[in-house]
């Protein structure tokens, strides 16, 4: 037998088990507290745990970031905005800007739309189990199998040999030659086909959390309305829609944050290629292969401030549903 | 029933089932454009090498002849392919149930405890979801490495990872569906004298079960899916905890040689999360919260 | 409520310990056991190698070092790391020692992490010469661990100066290729007479027989994150030939400029190539290097020729052809006569990281004839070590002597650069080959980026 299982079932009792002794201490010991005392400190002792991993896996990094990119790229000494100048005055850098612009919006819209309107239509049908699990099925599939997938999907043979291609073979019995589709930068077409990949596979994503919120709906709200003669458009828009707005926030902004940090797509299928580049493949080459970790902090933080209005954003949704609540 | 009040009910379902058509339509035509790429691999992975690269694979539905397992039999031969998957496992499960545990304590306090800067706090936490993990990379594996705690290569290093790396978004998630719950079933069971302890485990947790399966199901599956958190903390240090990740992606040589069993592989990998998927449907049900709310 | 949450938390948890336990119990052991100590077969070929060269950290008696690993990165997976783990197989059956490979394509990613956080590996796959220069004061001098001497009576003098940073010699050559030649199918084109030995014969031959294949040549740059380096293989190889080893030296140590017309000669002269091309640049850019010559044997020909590395025999259709007599090579012409028997190479270098009596046993193993046997019989592979002859059949024999025996061996010039001047000159070419009319532009990129990324070194 594994020595490690012993280990593993430790942790996966133990660990559960640590925490909820923990928040049972924490209560023995406030209660021994002042009456004011314990609202005061109970919400930063249940916090405690998530702050220290946060702490130490996120926020130490990116403090580490933040100096790293005022240094040169052997870390010796201080360079000011040097990177940051750098990284808004290359060429390369402006294609990649646009084009995570354009990952930002395309994915955020189709994956959120198209989540909201099959989580929205599955709920109707019997076959829902199945439904949902085929829209899941891409996401379940690791990123290396996708991009084989993909690469299959968008090939492309001389002519006049046989299209290995599912898309060039469409086109062929439709008696249009063969297109090198991740070529194409026009119109930014290679872009979007590699955001497809993307939303193919996170769609199932939105779709499975989407599809939670809408099941929490009460049952009588919607039930009351339609009695009351609303039709099933105006339930959806008046009732079902605000209800799931909040998740539907929740969706939008993990998107948005996962479009910017998408590089594993362009990656494998064009590794920035045919002006497909992106900025976090930009941050991982200077880090990796270029070995200049001063730029690459400089497109961390960058990024970081990229997402400073979604969080505004969020933050006044949240004080809007604290004045419901 | 008269004969007249059947036909009527009778006509009545058939113009439901009318209406429904489109609904059926749809969905059914959304699943088909979902399933032809993953398909499409499918029935290459029983393709020969030569096959792939001369012809389509909807060629290969009219010539079944050329079909083989041996794709799937060198994916299943490797030494190390049971020993993957059981590392893998060993990730996954703590990575998963782990997080879940801390995020829920954390999102139950933003979500229903009242304290100052709290929501500067949850933006902040949420906004951490931009940090790129390659640039964690480096301080983490330092903190790991012989200079600091030596547990590099140990699955602890990978637990503790991927806990730090997934509770942006499991608090956050967390945190929306807590807060959507009835302010008046927390207030009455404050009235009743309950403590916030009783609260969060009688009330907030089981009323937030279709969040936590949904949460379940991603962690899981990035964790089972995941390579290069594995390779960078455990990777060459240890190799003996290789996840099926890992061995996968050693089945194509660095000049490419081997890709065909890319897809064979991909449908082994892809089994278990699917299986966790749907044992976890059940949990997506309608009316936990409905039901609790009694006027 | 209280049983609802309690029964879900016990059945998860039970769900989970039992899923543990029965998985674990199917797989069996998942730890390996350590090799077992002495094979007589192995004894025989470790005993011919200390013969041949006694080395004196590898003084392995019999499961000397039993229970003892060695951790291994590499990029090579698949076939090639079942050809490295059987070359390592004797030295493990003798030593009783194991090696534990990782391979993995994010080498660059581990390594930079690793040499930053003093996490690495015994022993690890460098990604080039330029990256060893880098990471020089983490390796391991080789002197303590190999006879140099005998090591460098072993091996071409160049291949030897590639593995030494500041006189420390910190990387060896573990296998090597030849670049540049060219390929292809006898049964179409007959050079039983002699194959040409100048550009301008070469022009001849295609010349002469046009009408047998749709296009001159075969070519494909496509190749994931290293796309566009078939064309700078063509490159290096113009430049080599037309200007010279100095030159050429002196162009990958970011001396001579892009915009310089020697170098932007040898690009147009690959755009000459691209023009000749099957496909025509489109799929030039989308047929992976691996498959580009497939066209060399269908019926009618796609092509005549194929320029490439030696290894291209293990990849594409070529393993299904029969060796000599569906393909043959011979070396690139020469273009100017001042140059000729200039041979370009590349190779993998092992760098360690950890000088532990079982690494240290190990890297003296791996250079040794009998060690680089093994891979070189499995095929796919030359040894820099010149005693290693067991080549599987004339092709490979005839590619190890002409790097064995080349006048004048120069290393590959990409490989060389900085990674970022590297992966400019990858990608240009990749936009050179979509857009011809662009080569100026293209070249002042190269300078501005040859400026930036020598002046980090």
């Amino acid at each position: 037998m594994d020595p490690r299982l012993g280990t593993a079932v430790i942790v996966v009792l133990g660990v559960p088990a640590v925490l909820i002794g923990y928040i049972w201490l924490t209560e023995r010991v406030l209660g021994l507290l002042g009456q004011r005392a314990r609202p005061r400190l109970r919400p930063w002792l249940w916090l405690a745990p998530a702050l220290a991993f946060l702490i130490v896996f996120l926020v130490y990094p990116s403090i580490g970031s933040l100096i790293r990119s005022f240094q040169n790229a052997a870390g010796t000494k201080f360079v000011g905005l040097d990177n940051y100048a750098w990284f808004f005055n290359d060429d390369a850098t402006l294609i990649a800007l646009k084009n995570s612009l354009i990952w930002l919006v395309v994915l955020t819209g189709l994956t959120v739309g198209l989540g909201l309107l099959i989580a929205v239509l599955v709920d109707r049908v019997r076959y829902e189990t199945v439904a949902k699990s085929v829209i899941f099925v891409p996401l379940a599939i690791s990123m290396v199998a996708a991009s084989v997938i993909w690469t299959f999907m968008y090939d492309y043979q001389v002519p006049p040999n046989p299209q290995v291609g599912t898309l060039n073979a469409a086109l062929g019995s439709a008696g249009i030659a063969p297109i090198a589709w991740v070529q194409i930068s026009d119109f930014s077409l290679n872009s979007i086909l590699l955001v497809i990949v993307m939303a193919w596979m996170w769609t199932g994503f939105c779709m499975v959390i989407l599809s939670a919120s809408l099941k929490g709906i009460n049952p009588e709200l919607l039930e009351a309305a339609r009695v009351d003669g609303a039709t099933e458009r105006q339930v959806f828009r008046r009732i079902t829609l605000p209800l799931m707005a909040p998740t539907i926030a929740v969706v939008m902004t993990t998107m948005v944050i996962t479009a910017l940090k998408a590089f594993d797509v362009v990656y494998v299928m064009t590794s920035g290629h045919f002006d497909t580049q992106v900025v976090a493949f930009q941050l991982i080459q200077e880090l990796y292969n270029f070995g200049n970790p001063g730029r690459a902090s400089a497109i961390g933080i960058v990024l970081l401030l990229a997402i400073v209005p979604v969080m505004a954003f969020n933050v006044r949704r949240f004080r809007a549903q604290e004045a419901i609540r | 029933m008269t004969a007249e009040t059947v036909r009527a009910a009778s006509v009545g379902r058939w113009a439901r089932f009318g209406r429904r058509i489109p609904l059926h339509f749809v969905v059914i035509f959304l699943m088909v454009i979902w399933l032809i790429p993953t398909i499409g691999l499918l029935v290459n992975s029983f393709r020969p090498p030569e096959a792939l690269t001369e012809s389509g694979w909807w060629t290969a539905i009219f010539s079944p002849s050329q079909f083989t397992l041996n794709n799937y039999a060198h994916v299943l031969a490797q030494s190390n392919i049971s020993a993957g998957f059981v590392n893998s496992l060993f990730i996954s499960i703590p990575a998963t149930v782990i997080p879940i545990m801390v995020a829920a304590f954390a999102a139950y306090a933003f979500a229903w405890m009242k304290f100052p800067g709290r929501d500067i706090l949850f933006v902040v936490v949420v906004g951490l979801l931009v940090v790129p993990l390659q640039s964690t990379f480096i301080p983490i594996l330092t903190l790991y490495g012989p200079k600091g705690l030596n547990i590099a290569g140990s699955f602890l290093a990978v637990w503790l990872a991927h806990t730090g790396y997934g509770l942006p978004f499991a608090i956050y998630l967390l945190r929306n569906f807590m807060g959507e719950l009835p302010r008046e079933v927390f207030e009455s069971a404050a009235i009743d004298g309950a403590s916030p302890v009783t609260s969060f485990f009688r009330l907030a947790l089981p009323m937030t079960v279709p969040a936590i399966a949904a949460l379940a199901i991603f962690q899981f599956l990035f964790v089972w899916n995941d390579l290069l958190v594995a390779l960078i903390y455990i990777g060459a240090q240890n190799p003996d905890n290789a996840p099926l990740t890992i061995v996968v992606s050693n089945l194509v040589s660095s000049l490419g040689g081997g890709w065909q069993y890319l897809a064979a592989a991909a449908f082994v990998t892809m089994a278990l999360p699917l299986a966790v998927f749907l044992a976890l449907q059940r949990y997506f049900v309608r009316g936990i919260v409905g039901g609790s709310v009694k006027g | 409520m209280i049983e609802q949450i309690g029964s879900t938390r016990t059945r998860v948890a039970t769900a989970v310990a039992v899923l543990a336990i029965i998985s674990a119990a199917c797989s069996g052991s998942a730890t390996p056991t350590p090799a077992a100590s002495t094979a007589p077969s192995a004894a025989a070929s470790v005993g011919a190698s200390m013969a041949a060269s006694p080395s004196p950290a590898a003084s392995a008696a019999a499961g000397s070092l039993a229970g003892q690993s060695v951790t291994v990165i590499g990029t090579w997976g698949g076939s090639e790391q079942d050809a490295f783990m059987a070359m390592v197989k004797p030295w493990e059956d003798q030593t009783g020692a194991t090696v534990k490979y990782t391979g993995t394509r994010d080498l660059n990613t581990v390594l930079t992490t690793g040499v930053a956080s003093g996490v690495l590996p015994d022993l690890a796959g460098l990604p080039g010469p330029g990256q060893m220069d880098q990471w020089a004061s983490s390796l391991v001098d080789l002197s303590t661990v190999l006879d140099v001497n005998t090591y460098k009576s072993e091996t071409a003098a160049p291949l030897v100066d590639l593995g030494t940073v500041n006189g420390k010699m910190v990387g060896v050559f573990i296998k090597t290729s030849i670049k540049g030649l060219i390929w292809y199918d006898p049964k179409v084109l007959d050079l039983s007479a002699g194959a040409p030995t100048t550009w301008d014969a070469l022009q001849t031959v295609i010349a002469n027989n046009k009408t047998k294949a749709a296009a001159p040549w075969c070519l494909g740059v496509e190749s994931g994150a290293a796309s566009g380096w078939p064309g700078t293989d063509w490159i290096e190889d113009f430049v080599l030939r037309t200007a010279g080893p100095d030159v050429y030296n002196q162009w990958w140590q970011g001396k001579v400029k892009w915009t310089d017309p020697a170098i932007k000669a040898a690009w147009q002269s690959f755009g000459q190539i691209v023009a000749q091309s099957y496909g025509g640049g489109t799929a030039v850019n989308a047929t992976n290097f691996a498959n580009a010559g497939d066209p060399l044997f269908k019926t009618p020909p796609g092509c005549l020729f194929l320029h490439q590395a030696s290894f291209i025999t293990g990849l594409g259709a070529f393993p299904k052809m029969a060796t000599g007599t569906d393909y043959n090579f011979f070396p690139f012409p020469d273009i100017n006569t001042q140059f000729t028997g200039a041979v370009e190479g590349a190779g993998d270098l092992f760098g360690m990281f950890h000088n532990t009596p079982a690494a240290a046993s190990l890297m003296a193993y791996l250079v040794t004839a009998p060690a680089q046997d093994i891979w070189v019989k499995i095929g796919g592979a030359i040894s820099a070590n010149k005693n290693a002859t067991d080549y599987p059949d004339a092709i490979s024999k005839r590619s190890a002597d002409l790097l064995a025996n080349a006048k004048v061996f120069v290393f590959d010039a990409s490989d060389l650069m900085p990674t970022a001047m590297n992966n400019e000159f990858w990608a240009d070419i990749v936009k050179y080959v979509q857009h011809p009319d662009q080569l100026d532009a293209l070249l002042a990129d190269l300078d501005k980026t040859q400026a930036d990324a020598y002046a980090a070194q």
